[in-house]
Formats: C-alpha cells, sequence, structure tokens
C-alpha cells in the first residue's frame, strides 16, 4: 500500500466570499463553513466560528478536538471513514493536507477536564497547537440531548468543518510531497537482512464515559486489537471521541500526524525496518485487559519484530494496560520502550504512573502533567473563560479577577502527548 | 571578612568528639569554631566561607526528645546567623541520619538558608528526608570522609549562590525522587525509536522514567489445617520485656530481640513495654496486647484453632527502620521457624 501525502502550506486563514486557497491563504466562506459543519444536525443550535492565529492573546477554552484539514484526492473512500466517509480502506493513493491550520471544536461538553490552547505567552510553549491557525467553532447544543449525543454531534461537526476546507485544497499543488509505502510484514524485507525489525503498538482510549475513540466509525471498546497498515491514520481512520484529559488526549490532529508511525517511515529502510501497527484498546475490566493484552503480544508475535514501540492516552486507567502490554511483549523476548507522560503531584515527589512493571525499563517521559504553569490574562477568549475553575488541574482560586490562570499542565491540549508530539519530559532531581 | 559565607556544622557527640554510645543522651550544646571533621569542611572552604560554629547533640536525646531537640539545635543554629547548614556526614548510621535530616529541613524551612548533608544510601534517614533535604551518597563508614566532604561543601556553595543544579548523579547527591519538567531538543516520538534500537542492539540507554521497584512477594497458598499448624508471632510494634534488656533502638533499629513466651498466658504492664518511638507509647504500655495480641492467640490455642504458638516471639522497632535492615532481621528469623516447623506467623506492626 502506497500514500502520497501532498502538504500545501498554510500561512494565513481569513474570512472571505468563497472557500478557496491562494497561494498560501486559505479563505473561508464563514456561513458556509458552518452549515457544512452543523449540515443541519438537529442537536446543534448553533456554531460560531472564530480564527485564533499564533502569536495573539487569544485563549481557546474549552476545546474537545483539534482537526486537521484533509482531502482524498486520489485513492480509496474519503476522509474520516465510517463517519463522515463510507467504510471503504483508506491510506492509498493521494491525500492533501492543509499543513499549518486545524479545525478545533470548543464548548462545554463535559465541563471539566477539556482543555485550553494559548496562542501566546507562557502557555504557548507547551503545546504545538500555538503555531498553527486554528479555525475554532464554538458548537452549542439542545439542552435535553444527553452527554454522548453532545459529543458526538460536536465530533461530527468538526470532522465535517476539517473535510470542508481539506475540500479547497483538492486541486491545490503541494509545497511538499511524501511517499509512504507500508512494507512490513511482507514487504522486502530480503534486501535489507539486517536492519532491526520495529513493530508499534498503538494505544487507543476507550473508557467509555466519554473517553472514547473510534476506528473507521466503530467505538474501539468494542473490538479486539487487530493490524492497521500504518497509513490509514493519515486519512483519519482513527478518531479521537475523547473529551478529556487535555494533556494527554490523542486529538484526531495526534491521530492524523501520528509521530512515531512518522519517524517509523522516515527511518524505514534506514535504520530499521517497520514492521507495521498494531492497535489496541484500554477498557476497564480486568478481563478486557487481559484479553486485549493478550491478543495484542499474539498479533505482535505473528509480526515478528524485534522491537516494539508501545504508546499510550489518557492515564490512570490506561496505565495497567501499557504494563500488562509491556510485559507480555517482553515475555516473548522482545524488547520494548513505552511513551508515557507521568502524574508525579504538584511537587514532583508522587508515584509517577499507577502501575508499574520491572520488564518496562525503557521509558520515554513526556512530562509531569501535575506541575503548575502560571497563566496570564488574554485579551481575548474563544469559548468561556468560566470553566476554568472546574477543569481538572485548574487549583481552587486559580482564576484571577483580570482572567490569570494558575493551573497544572493538564489543561493545556496535547502538553504531555504520549504519542510523542511535543519536546517536554521530565527528569529526576 | 564581612562577605565571607558563615556557615554552622551540626554533629553527633561522637563526631562532635563528646564521647561514644555512652554519650548519646548529649542535650544540645554548641562550640564557636570548627570541630573535628569541621576542621576538613573549613579546608575545603577556604577563603570562601567560614566554619562560624558548631552545634552537637546525642543521637539518642535527638531521636527521643525531637521536638525539644529541635527546638534548641535550630535556636543555636540561629544565634550563629548563617548563610548555610552542613550536618554530619552521617555514613550509614540511622539515628545521626535521621537527626541531620530533621535539622536540615528545618533549617530549610524556618531559616530559609541551604542545608546539605551527607548519607549512605541505605541510612534510615534517606528514606526520610530524601525528598525534602540534599543528601550527597556517602560510603558506609567514616573512612568515606575525605570522600565525602569535597562533595558536601561543593554542593552546598552552589545552592548558597543559587546556581542551577547538574542531575543528582552529577552534583553527587542522593535523587530526591522529585520529578521536573524539561524541554527535550528532540521530541518524544524521536526519543523513543532512538531509544529502542538502543535497547536493541544491547547497547547501553538511560530510561527516562525508572520504574520504582516493589518488592513483590507471592503470597503461599491459605493454610488448610490451620488447627494442626506451630503459629509463631512476630512484632515490629516494639513490644519488648520491661527494661528493654536487648537495648531495640525506638528508631532505626539496629536489632531484633528474641523472647521466651512459655508459660506466659498474658503480658503484663508490669513485664512488659513498648520501646518504639514512633508512636505514643501511653496505650501500649497500658496493655501491650494492643500492639501484640498475645491473648487472643493463647484463647485460639486453648480452644483448638491453632496446633500451638511457638515458644518464642520476635520483636523489633519499625521505626524509620530500613527496608535491608528488616530484611536481614526476617532472614534470620525464618531460619529458626524452618527449622522449628513453624508454618504461619502473625507480624503485628504499628
Amino acid at each position: 500500500m502506497v500514500m502520497e501525502l501532498g502538504r500545501i502550506s498554510i500561512e494565513e486563514v481569513d474570512w472571505g466570499r468563497k472557500t478557496s486557497i491562494d497561494g498560501k491563504t486559505l479563505r473561508i466562506d464563514r456561513e458556509e463553513l458552518v452549515e457544512k459543519a452543523c449540515r443541519g444536525d438537529p442537536r446543534i443550535t448553533s456554531i460560531r466560528a472564530e480564527i485564533a492565529r499564533p502569536g495573539e492573546s487569544t485563549r481557546i477554552i474549552p476545546i474537545k478536538d483539534v482537526i486537521e484539514p484533509r482531502v482524498k484526492v486520489e485513492g480509496n473512500g474519503g476522509i474520516f471513514p465510517g463517519l463522515i466517509s463510507g467504510v471503504e480502506t483508506v491510506g492509498d493513493g493521494r491525500t492533501h493536507v492543509l499543513k499549518g491550520c486545524s479545525v478545533v471544536t470548543a464548548g462545554q461538553i463535559v465541563g471539566f477536564q477539556e482543555g485550553m490552547i494559548d496562542m501566546s505567552g507562557p502557555g504557548a510553549r507547551h503545546t504545538f497547537f500555538s503555531k498553527l491557525l486554528n479555525v475554532a467553532l464554538v458548537i452549542e447544543v439542545k439542552k435535553d440531548i444527553s452527554k454522548h449525543e453532545h459529543e458526538e454531534a460536536v465530533r461530527l461537526a468538526g470532522l465535517r468543518g476539517a473535510a470542508y476546507l481539506g475540500e479547497a485544497g483538492r486541486n491545490c499543488k503541494p509545497s511538499e510531497m511524501n511517499r509512504y509505502e507500508v512494507r512490513g510484514p511482507s514487504g522486502s524485507n530480503g534486501s535489507e537482512p539486517d536492519l532491526p525489525k520495529v513493530a508499534y503498538v498503538y494505544m487507543l482510549l476507550s473508557q467509555g464515559l466519554l473517553h472514547d475513540t473510534y476506528l473507521y466509525g466503530r467505538d474501539v471498546k468494542a473490538i479486539l486489537p487487530t493490524l492497521i497498515m500504518s497509513t490509514e491514520v493519515m486519512d483519519g481512520a482513527i478518531v479521537s471521541g475523547n473529551c478529556v484529559s487535555a494533556c494527554d488526549k490523542n486529538t484526531t490532529y495526534h491521530h492524523q500526524n501520528n509521530p512515531i508511525i512518522e519517524e517509523l517511515f522516515r527511518r524505514d529502510g534506514v535504520d530499521l525496518f517497520f514492521m507495521g501497527t498494531v492497535v489496541t484498546n484500554t477498557n476497564v475490566t480486568l478481563k478486557d485487559k487481559q484479553q486485549s493484552s493478550d491478543y495484542t503480544a499474539k498479533l505482535v508475535e505473528l509480526l515478528a519484530p524485534d522491537g516494539v514501540i508501545i504508546s499510550k492516552e489518557g492515564f490512570g486507567n490506561p496505565d495497567a494496560d501499557v504494563m500488562m502490554n509491556c510485559r507480555k511483549i517482553e515475555e516473548k523476548g522482545i524488547p520494548t520502550v513505552l511513551i508515557t507522560d507521568e502524574f508525579a503531584g504538584v511537587d514532583g515527589g508522587s508515584q509517577s504512573l499507577a502501575d508499574t512493571t520491572p520488564h518496562a525499563n525503557a521509558v520515554v517521559s513526556t512530562g509531569n502533567a501535575n506541575e503548575l504553569i502560571t497563566l496570564p490574562p488574554m485579551d481575548r477568549i474563544i469559548g468561556d473563560i468560566g470553566v476554568v475553575e472546574k477543569m481538572a488541574g485548574t487549583v481552587s482560586g486559580g482564576l484571577s479577577k483580570q482572567g490569570g490562570i494558575t493551573a497544572e499542565l493538564q489543561v493545556i491540549v496535547g502538553s504531555t502527548n504520549e504519542l510523542g508530539f511535543e519536546l517536554l519530559s521530565s527528569r529526576e532531581t | 571578612m564581612g562577605n565571607m559565607l558563615r556557615v554552622v556544622h551540626y554533629l553527633n557527640q561522637f563526631f562532635g568528639q563528646i564521647g561514644g554510645e555512652d554519650k548519646a543522651g548529649t542535650k544540645p550544646l554548641k562550640r564557636d569554631g570548627a570541630i573535628g571533621p569541621g576542621a576538613l569542611f573549613q579546608g575545603i572552604f577556604g577563603q570562601e566561607a567560614d566554619i562560624v560554629g558548631t552545634v552537637i547533640c546525642g543521637d539518642n536525646y535527638f531521636n527521643e526528645q525531637a521536638e525539644a531537640a529541635k527546638k534548641a539545635v535550630l535556636a543555636m543554629i540561629e544565634g550563629y546567623r548563617p548563610n548555610l547548614l552542613l550536618a554530619g556526614p552521617a555514613f550509614n548510621a540511622g539515628r545521626y541520619g535521621i537527626a541531620c535530616g530533621a535539622i536540615c529541613e528545618a533549617v530549610v524551612d524556618r531559616l530559609r538558608i541551604p542545608a546539605v548533608t551527607g548519607m549512605f544510601p541505605e541510612n534510615a534517614g534517606v528514606e526520610l528526608y530524601r525528598k525534602s533535604v540534599y543528601i550527597v551518597e556517602t560510603k558506609a563508614s567514616s573512612a568515606g570522609m575525605r570522600d565525602a566532604a569535597p562533595r558536601m561543601a561543593a554542593l552546598a556553595m552552589k545552592l548558597v549562590r543559587g546556581e542551577v543544579l547538574g542531575s543528582p548523579e552529577e552534583e553527587g547527591y542522593l535523587p530526591r525522587g522529585i520529578r521536573r519538567n524539561v524541554f527535550n531538543l528532540e521530541r518524544g516520538a524521536t526519543r523513543a525509536v532512538d531509544m529502542l534500537l538502543q535497547k536493541m542492539k544491547g547497547n547501553a540507554f538511560v530510561t527516562e522514567y525508572p520504574m520504582p521497584s516493589f518488592d513483590r512477594v507471592d503470597p503461599v497458598p491459605a493454610i488448610e489445617n490451620l488447627d494442626e499448624v506451630t503459629l509463631a508471632l512476630i512484632t515490629s510494634g516494639g513490644i519488648v520485656p520491661k527494661g528493654n534488656p536487648d537495648h531495640v533502638e525506638s528508631s532505626s533499629a539496629s536489632k531484633y530481640g528474641k523472647y521466651d513466651i512459655r508459660g506466659v498466658e498474658r503480658l503484663s504492664p508490669d513485664s512488659y513495654e513498648t520501646a518504639h518511638g514512633g508512636y505514643d507509647p501511653t496505650y501500649a504500655n497500658e496493655d501491650p496486647h494492643r500492639v501484640l495480641p498475645l491473648d487472643v492467640v493463647r484463647d485460639l490455642e486453648r480452644e483448638g484453632s491453632i496446633g500451638e504458638l511457638y515458644p518464642y516471639y520476635y520483636a523489633t522497632v519499625g521505626n524509620g527502620t530500613s527496608v535491608a535492615k528488616a530484611k536481614g532481621f526476617a532472614e534470620e528469623i525464618a531460619k529458626d521457624l524452618v527449622r522449628d516447623g513453624v508454618k504461619a506467623v502473625i507480624i503485628s506492626s504499628t
């Protein structure tokens, strides 16, 4: 399976008469964006679209998801299969990406635990999203719908918004083309017998209660671990349904731009052979954890790699899964590296993880999410600042009269992302 | 002279040249200038810092009268108006280490000046104070003084000057188990692939988060025939014969006692007491069964619920006692129990 990803560089976003790309400027027909995002969903009462630019004194809060506009130009299926496109297998052909911008869905769902993005100031350093031109959709829904209906309505609206904007890139000439070939395990390893074979175990959050992930539109609570062609994520085969845990939630943008998959493709044939990707879930019962970790270890064994990277999402519950996956794969004689963040307490003195295994001797830390940060007031709030006091990670009394916030890094979207998207780490002192 | 840093040195009765174990009850006292190992530190500091005073306290006094001792020692330290406190090093002496740790913690908290001490990693003071106090790693005995002193002095000067510290390994202090965020040059995904390739090749790599190690012991199967079994009693709650004949320490115990209870049906407060310094002893002294349940076990024996009670019980004090020491006691006790066919043990702790 070969995928060509064409990157269209977007350096400015503005409202305009017609949605189109002019050089490096994305012009957006505001009304049409709202209409396409909403698409007559009766649950939605209003969508307000705003633009947040890097360097502005702007805070977007509370944030549900961040999604990258893309469009399937050639090949099977469409973007976000199973949700807003058909169920055909994606990940081949050609896809265009509007690089440098995103759609951010905002609006209170769970109320606490959604996160924020500051476009400037100390908070901006902690999230890659402060560098993007963010098209925020502040979505309000009917009062009497259930929380899970609310989540679904916002999720689909965001995907439709991103697909609508992506459409503008269909006929553009990308500034950069990258070719990704899925080679393992059936690929031509014969010509590179000395390269170490690496597989990736991609843990997807699946706790219910608005902490879910979708694979081709299927709730991954209900799946058994399975294989994917690593390019499928580039067409949005994995979509976030996760409302909470801003710092280490894998937003749809993170899934689309999975840095581990990118890194493994980049080095495929250079200093490693990328065998493939196993996706698994993190259900909340012991029985399911045992089943999924056994199944994952079995799929890994079938791939027969020389080493495995395991990524995570969330904290607490999935700590048990990551340790089980690690132990069972290591017991098969296959070395692993885990990527995880830490919840070591505000003073950094508590145990960072809820579970451990002596087999986990190779861990990349993406930082202590409990560390406090003081964020200055911002001139413009997109969304609703009032939720801050309820957000997980905020300090009681942490919202000052002027709008400054003292809170844990937990509240910043993507700050301790466990796909290893960011530069943050943690060390012992 | 006016710019020289003022340093106070805290020592126990031995290093403070008062006396040995027999002087461990010495109340806090002060001496101007450097005493004992202080001279070594003064030589290292040279013109940069001056040990203006030394405060000395007996290890037993400090541990048994903690509040009073701390108060008095702090007042004496404060009297010298120091910029820095040095304590010990205590090497592997547990009570001394606890005293050094407690004083350093109090000094940082109340006098707001840096404090540095030194201990062997297994010193009981390490587990208690590593998070709040900079503890330079030392050898186990005072033969390590020449090795420890320069590192303690160097770290102390960095703290006083407010310099940014390197990692614990670089600075020579015991990792405090405190995680601090730092931005890396590469993102996590790249670091993960790099680390995996090293691990796969069998090359050295450094994990970014060392797993805490829990010494997990698999439980043995439940006992089916308890009524035929010999049961033994062990306590780390410190119940010992009155007078504490084996001098089991009130904290950071270096030993355990083995006591004959043949024919002893009940523990009388006239014959037994607690040696444990970590809880209010009033209730245990009133009725030792509150910590060592001999009464209940004798009843079970009489009723036939257990086969018989082993004729000896073992006691130590778990207060600040290091895991390593406790493990050592257990290994020895287990030899007796296995030899004499004991099949079950009840350990009471506090």
